[in-house]
């Protein structure tokens, strides 16, 4: 292929660390946070597809998609549990989310 | 250099611009849409590495789901996004510290890796078949060999389905709602009176 697995592996690793570094930034900002994880299943994904592709393996892309499943599930119901405690509470900052707290 | 990598070039280049976007731009509808852009861009990459199924449902449940639930939840709540970019320096340093180490051990880790030709050979699991396109070897593998797993996965959205619906549905006291079982159940005795009417008098 045209394009080295290196090139690959390392945008996916700049992906990542952008996931987890917006993780860090918008510490109060929920969806901003779970669109950081969207992110880093992106960047998942992409290594995962990458290297099925690089090893002649398709069960890297199975795996991909099941990972997007995942995704997809998870963006939903954390969007549904923001949108309920947005209706209880009027706010979504993580600092007011202690509710369950010891 | 080739034409492939210079639109590998191109499309990384916008996907990781646009993920820098996501987390720091300032309105969060912007960041969902440079969400999307990303994702556009990743599907591209897919593409260029032949994964075209991979891609296209990239594009179809990315886009057009998830982006769009996101899109719609920022549009819909009433929230003071000012306030909540408060503390957005102060995490700066901390964050862009352990950002930076991940970046540099992972790149040190991954952006060194290569491949011997004979374990290509040797390791594949499921080899790619010559004569198929990618979309009909990932079917033939999803409904043989990874059939429960994918019926897993269809539970997962089933559950996420039902466990959404349940969270946001409420029923409020005040609004009238048909009630199938009681019209159904409902006998002629109680919805109509015989009165004898008198000739010349009213009810």
């Amino acid at each position: 292929m045209a394009v080295p697995l290196a090139h690959y592996l390392t945008v996916a690793a700049i992906l990542f660390t952008l996931g987890i570094f917006g993780i860090f930034l918008n510490r109060k900002n929920v969806i901003i946070i779970l669109m950081s994880i969207e992110l880093m299943l992106l960047a998942i994904n992409l290594n995962f597809v990458a290297f099925s592709a690089y090893l002649g393996d398709l069960a890297g892309q199975v795996f991909a998609m099941f990972v997007l499943t995942v995704a997809a599930a998870e963006a939903a119901i954390g969007l549904a549990i923001l949108v309920v405690y947005f209706r209880n509470r009027g706010s979504i900052e993580v600092e007011d989310i202690n509710l369950m707290r010891g | 250099m080739t034409v492939a990598l210079l639109v590998f070039y191109l499309l990384s280049a916008v996907a990781v611009a646009a993920g820098v976007m996501v987390i720091s731009a300032r309105n969060p509808v912007h960041s969902v849409l440079f969400l999307i852009l990303a994702f556009f861009n990743a599907a591209g990459l897919f593409v260029l590495i032949g994964a075209e199924f991979l891609a296209m449902v990239l594009v179809v449940v990315y886009v057009g789901a998830v982006a769009v639930l996101f899109l719609f939840v920022v549009m819909m709540l009433d929230i003071n996004f000012i306030r909540l970019r408060e503390g957005f320096l102060q995490y700066l340093p901390v964050g862009g510290l352990i950002g930076l180490v991940l970046l540099v051990e992972l790149i040190l880790v991954l952006g060194t890796w290569a491949l011997s030709p004979e374990m290509i050979a040797t390791v594949a699991e499921q080899p790619v078949p010559a004569a198929r396109t990618n979309t009909e070897a990932l079917g033939d593998l999803f409904y043989t060999d990874y059939f429960y797993l994918f019926q897993a996965a269809g539970l997962i959205l089933l559950v996420a389905i039902i466990g959404a619906i349940t969270l946001t549905l409420r029923h409020k006291p005040d609004v009238r709602r048909q009630d199938i079982a009681e019209q159904v159940h409902r006998r002629s005795e109680q919805a109509v009176e015989l009165r004898k009417v008198q000739p010349g008098s009213g009810i």
